[in-house]
């Protein structure tokens, strides 16, 4: 059993967008490959010729139809850790390998102290946790902390790797405890949801959900068109326009 | 814990090719090896996002797939069987037979390339080879956008042209799957959905952008244009269309003669100078109609001359408002409720004339009037494959152009905007050479590719007979601007029109993917003649990795990825430009190959000096360039224009036109890999008649003159070839092909049934069947890919749940797919989000056994299918018993779209895995077996802990 922190300081966190997913996969590669070199890295891939292929993933895009009295729609769901405030996957843990950072709410996995119990993947209902069989421990979504803090990278490029990606704007980064910061005003502009808030593990990560297909036409208001009843025949309201 | 680990010793700047976006990447390398690849922040192409390929780059860089040597055959043709040789020797065995070629019929080189980016190149070596027979893939691909766009509004949908993103409305995108291009329309999308614009996506298939538009209009395939020309009926019934924009950019008011089964029915009346007329009511006289006539009557009738005529715009608005053209008329055929068809008319004409809106920036036309802003109709379109893809794709695609400038919506602020260089001359000007079929050790007069404009400018010989291999403008399909590569194996296995000597193709996968009817051309290509020869004698392959057309080359020449190459994205190509400005961009090598492979482009070039073509040689005989790097800089394709329009002067201060510099490629790299310059705010709309855009675009060498750019609502380019159909000129038709020349080349766009769909039995075949790109494969390429292969490796029939459950399908069923064409087996998913009488599956996922080095289970053969295999080439035989390719009448385009099926429950004992199969391939010689594990990335991890 692992403590988690009462508070943090900060809740980083990613928020979102499912109006603008359109399932191009940029976060789940551009995760894959920055990871794969980065603070757990490798992000192993078995049989990655082969039938049978399975491979370390941080995040995955999944697509689902979903039918409602509105009618059926497609909607590309992007899935990773969601940093939560009571995270079970930390609590469960026998040696402290997962914990949550204090600083700024980040659950990340000290490899040396995992011994692949996988105690925390049963525990997160989410999915989010992925074991590495080749060497033996477990992984997950590190927000990319190694790339949020560091020195190395120009600082308009301290954001996690699917940010960065992300080619229609649907992920956003920043402090979810900050209710002045930028994506909790996104959040509270557009609604946005925690995933199954009912569970209790209080997701750090919000959904902004699809906006109503129709309420931000332009053209809500367009009128029917009607005929141009051209008096005196044929085309006589081009002559008319032309010569107005 | 360390949370500023060392990333990179360096940032290279290149740019992707992970599809054909181009996007600027940044290439983090540590210890000689890709560590990272992201999205360059300041290219204009993807402002520093990056796709689902682009991102999986390392993975396409290190594929065990890669061809390692210069290969020649040593089994029979497609067996696989090679042996490894020296660079020299591959090299001696082409010069030797290339040259015996050139020496004596240089028209049996048919040299055809693929997805390749360096045409502008391609197509010059092959002009000073002399052969006609080049083209690059264009022809299987999306010539009937490129073709539609440069015969209507002199630009085109993609490359040449985009959506005004920032300040648009209402978004009109007709099947688009994903790229075409992939960043900037997700850059797009995300930016019109900030703002709160509506989309509406036309498409049978729900998927991606599809997926996240306010309305999807799942239209049956094939049917688009139809639909277009009843949005085209609404608004002329209801008078709604931009008339002063028509009267001063298009050629609305041209006279068109009126004289039914004569030689000039349909032309334009012209003055003595031949001057295209119209009628001024002001003066109640005939007027020049190239000139500003302010008030040109849009109808009535007149006569000049003694000869009837009307405008343009009468014969146009009488057609559409027809009611075959009304929304109830077409609703059935389209499955669009006609309610649907008339709300979006509405809209389309709400948003363009209520929600008008004008940028404050004072422009001048070229008739001279000052304009103290620039108007806006902020509706923009985009449409790609599915509208190219069918055998009617050339005629929609004119139909959607015709509906945007009806509304006033083509190069104004929130519309659709060129891309420089363009727009050019509705059509561009050059013609195709070639058409004397090539003289022996003589270059061609010009490029083989160009735009002809009357049937005296096909190549055909006086015989009637096409020069080209591939048929291209012949009778079979005049306007044909990208050639016809997928008809060139099966034309050339029959020797119609005749026999050739060597097929030289690069980075096409011809013998799988990119071709229709893929069993059949496998035989082809290995069909012998009666003394055991080979039908193709000899076959020229160049490729990075070892994909299935591999096999079947007699003479391999191994490519380098594209992180090792030079190349040049090029303005005399296939450019990159944002609609603000022109650009292009470079790549160079930012990691060094670890294999003895060439880039294809400096073989090329290579070849070129060997074979002493003109322009690769000096004047001594010795080469003119030592590689592709070399030419980029000094080649000059007129005085001060070359491959890149950057930094040229001699001390890289002019753009455009300059001097060759010889620094170009650095400052190119100081610079991220690319070049891009911003029009003055005057110059960035309305460039068709924007005095100001057109000699800026004359001074940086894209236009001969800053004359405007008329638009062709009615072509009389269409109408000469009509003509010509109705036996009338010096060059006509043969009588077996008059009544398809008159039916497909009308002036104004019409729309008829897809081919297909008209030769087969309807309830026999009664589903169409597509296929669409994943957003993370780009053809055939990603399934090498080990992280991208995760994530798509069996493609699924998809299928409506009410169709399956009429069918009495379930879930995970396997069936057959089955056309006139053949049969393929395939396991469905079940879906909501496609028209119901339509099935799909993704693109080039199926791979053939031993293929881009995948092992013996990979699902990408055992469970994945190629839909190819139900394509045909060929369409049923007509009348006569012709059968012509399966493609577009008017420019070739491959209608892979117009294919019909019925899908039928497999037996119990042959579901699990697809058919047909194919023999494995083995490995060739020096490439490893695929390893079982990847730990990529490892490396780096020790390397921080080292330091």
């Amino acid at each position: 059993m692992t403590c988690v922190p009462a508070t943090t300081e900060k809740s980083l966190g990613l928020v979102i967008d499912l109006d603008s997913c359109v399932g191009c996969q940029a976060c789940v590669t551009s995760c894959k490959e920055w990871n794969t070199g980065g603070h757990m890295a490798p992000l192993t891939d078995l049989k990655p010729y082969d039938g049978g292929v399975d491979g370390v993933w941080f995040n995955r895009v999944h697509t689902y139809e979903q039918t409602t009295d509105a009618g059926s729609r497609t909607v590309h769901f992007p899935r990773s850790c969601l940093h939560c405030a009571e995270p079970a996957c930390v609590t469960v843990c026998p040696t402290g390998a997962s914990y949550k950072r204090e600083s700024d709410g980040i659950v990340l996995v000290n490899e040396d102290k995992c011994i692949g119990c996988k105690l925390c993947s049963w525990a997160c209902p989410y999915g989010a946790r992925e074991f590495d069989t080749d060497v033996g421990v477990m992984k997950k979504c590190t927000l990319c902390v190694d790339r949020i803090y560091n020195e190395n990278l120009p600082e308009a490029d301290r954001v996690p790797a699917c940010v960065a990606a992300c080619p229609t704007s649907a992920r956003h980064f920043g402090d979810l405890a900050d209710p002045l910061s930028p994506v909790s005003q996104l959040v509270e502009a557009r609604g946005g949801v925690p995933l199954m808030p009912e569970l209790g593990y209080r997701p750090t990560n919000r959904y902004l959900p699809p906006r109503a297909k129709k309420s931000n036409a332009v053209t809500s208001g367009a009128p029917p068109l009607s005929d141009a009843s051209p008096a005196g025949g044929f085309l006589g309201w081009v002559d008319r326009l032309l010569s107005a | 814990m360390e949370t500023s680990p060392y990333i990179a010793d360096r940032v290279a700047k290149t740019t992707c090719y992970m599809c054909a976006c181009r996007c600027g990447i940044d290439v983090h390398i540590r210890d000689g090896k890709v560590r990272y690849i992201n999205g360059n922040k300041d290219h204009p192409v993807n402002r520093g996002v990056l796709c689902g390929k682009g991102s999986a780059g390392i993975m396409q860089h290190y594929s065990p797939a890669r061809l390692r040597k210069p290969l020649l055959r040593s089994g029979p043709r497609g067996s696989g069987e090679f042996r490894e040789i020296e660079w020299e020797e591959a090299l001696g065995i082409a010069t030797e037979r290339l040259a015996r070629i050139r020496h004596t019929d240089p028209k049996k080189l048919a040299f055809f390339t693929g997805r390749d980016q360096s045409q502008s190149l391609t197509g010059w070596w092959a002009t000073k080879f002399g052969t006609p027979n080049f083209a690059a893939h264009g022809g299987f691909c999306s010539v009937n956008m490129a073709a539609a766009g440069l015969y209507t509004v002199g630009g085109a949908f993609w490359e040449f042209g985009e959506p005004d993103w920032d300040r648009t409305k209402y978004f009109l995108l007709f099947g688009v799957a994903e790229d075409h291009d992939s960043n900037p329309i997700k850059i797009g999308l995300g930016k019109l959905k900030a703002r709160g614009a509506k989309i509406v996506s036309v498409n049978p298939c729900r998927t991606g952008y599809n997926a996240i538009a306010d309305e999807w209009i799942g239209i049956r395939p094939g049917t688009d244009g139809l639909f277009v020309l009843a949005l085209i009926h609404e608004l002329l019934r209801a008078g709604r269309v931009d008339i002063e924009y028509l009267v001063r950019y298009t050629n609305a008011h041209l006279l068109v003669i009126q004289n039914p089964g004569a030689a000039d029915d349909g032309l334009f009346v012209r003055d003595a100078e031949g001057h295209p007329l119209c009628w001024d009511k002001s003066a109640n006289a005939p007027a020049r109609g190239d000139a500003s006539t302010e008030t040109p009557a849009l109808s009535g009738e007149f006569e000049i001359g003694g000869r009837r005529c009307v405008p343009a715009f009468q014969l146009l608005a009488q057609r559409y408002l027809d009611e075959s053209y009304s929304p109830d008329a077409v609703a059935e055929k389209c499955g669009v409720p006609a309610e649907t068809i008339r709300r979006t008319a509405a809209e389309l004409a709400h948003v363009a004339f209520e929600q008008a809106i004008e940028l404050p920036v004072a422009w001048t036309d070229t008739a001279g009037r000052r304009h103290a802003t620039m108007k806006g109709r902020p509706i923009a379109m985009h449409a790609m494959r599915g509208i190219s893809a069918h055998s009617n794709g050339f005629h929609t695609c004119r139909a959607i152009h015709l509906l945007q400038v009806l509304l006033g919506t083509v190069d104004v602020p929130g519309g659709w905007r060129y891309k420089p260089p363009f727009p050019k001359p509705v059509p561009p000007g050059a013609k195709p050479a070639g058409k004397d079929g090539g003289k022996p050790d003589t270059p061609l007069s010009g490029s083989p590719l160009g735009f002809v404009t009357a049937p005296e400018d096909l190549l055909i010989g006086d015989d009637g007979k096409p020069v080209r291999i591939d048929k291209a403008y012949s009778w079979d399909a005049p306007l044909a601007a990208h050639g016809m590569m997928h008809t060139v194996i099966r034309n050339a296995t029959r020797g119609d029109p005749y026999h050739i000597d060597t097929l030289f193709m690069y980075m096409a996968n011809m013998a799988w993917n990119s071709s229709m009817n893929t069993a059949e051309t496998m035989s082809m290509l290995t069909e012998k003649d009666n003394d055991g020869n080979y039908k193709i004698p000899f076959i020229i392959y160049s490729d990075a990795y070892y994909s299935e057309t591999v096999p079947f080359a007699d003479l391999v020449l191994p490519d380098t990825t594209y992180l090792e190459r030079h190349d040049c994205i090029s303005l005399l190509d296939r450019p990159i430009s944002h609609a603000d400005g022109p650009g292009d961009a470079i790549r160079h090598p930012v990691v060094q190959p670890d294999r003895d492979v060439r880039p294809f482009q400096s073989v090329l070039i290579d070849l070129g000096a060997r074979l002493k073509l003109p322009g690769f040689v000096n004047e001594d005989g010795t080469a003119k360039y030592k590689d592709y790097a070399d030419y980029i800089v000094n080649h000059e394709r007129s005085p001060g224009i070359g491959p890149l329009a950057g930094w040229r002067g001699v001390f890289g201060e002019k753009h455009g036109r300059g001097e060759r510099n010889p620094s170009q490629l650095q400052r190119y790299i100081e610079n991220g890999g690319f070049w891009h310059h911003e029009f003055d705010v005057d110059q960035r709309y309305y460039k068709m008649a924007n005095k100001s855009y057109l000699e800026a675009a004359v001074g940086m060498g894209f236009i001969a003159k800053a004359e405007p750019i008329r638009f062709e609502l009615y072509s009389e380019t269409l109408q000469r070839f009509r003509l010509a159909g109705q036996g009338h000129g010096a060059v006509v038709p043969p009588p077996s092909q008059r009544k398809r020349i008159e039916a497909h080349f009308d002036p104004l766009p019409i729309w008829y049934p897809p081919f297909e769909e008209a030769a087969i039995v309807e309830r026999d075949y009664p589903l169409h069947a597509l296929t669409q790109r994943p957003m993370h494969m780009y053809h055939s390429w990603g399934s090498q890919n080990a992280w991208l292969r995760q994530i798509t490796s069996q493609n699924r029939l998809f299928v409506h749940h009410r169709l399956a459950a009429k069918l009495g399908f379930a879930d995970d069923d396997w069936v057959w797919v089955e056309s006139v064409n053949g049969r393929v087996k395939g396991q469905i998913r079940l879906v909501d989000g496609v028209e119901e009488n339509t099935v799909w599956t993704w693109n080039a996922i199926g791979k053939r056994n031993g293929s881009w080095a995948l092992k013996e289970n990979a699902a990408e053969h055992t469970r994945g299918f190629l839909l190819n295999h139900a394509i045909g080439d060929l369409l049923p035989p007509d009348e006569t018993g012709r059968r012509y390719s399966n493609s577009d009448p008017v420019t070739g385009q491959a209608a892979w779209f117009d294919l019909r099926v019925r899908i039928r429950k497999c037996m119990p004992e042959e579901a699990g895995f697809t058919s047909p199969q194919f023999k494995k391939l083995p490995l060739p010689p020096g490439i490893s077996p695929s390893p079982s594990k990847l730990s990529f990335g490892a490396q780096f991890k020790q390397k921080v802990l080292a330091r």
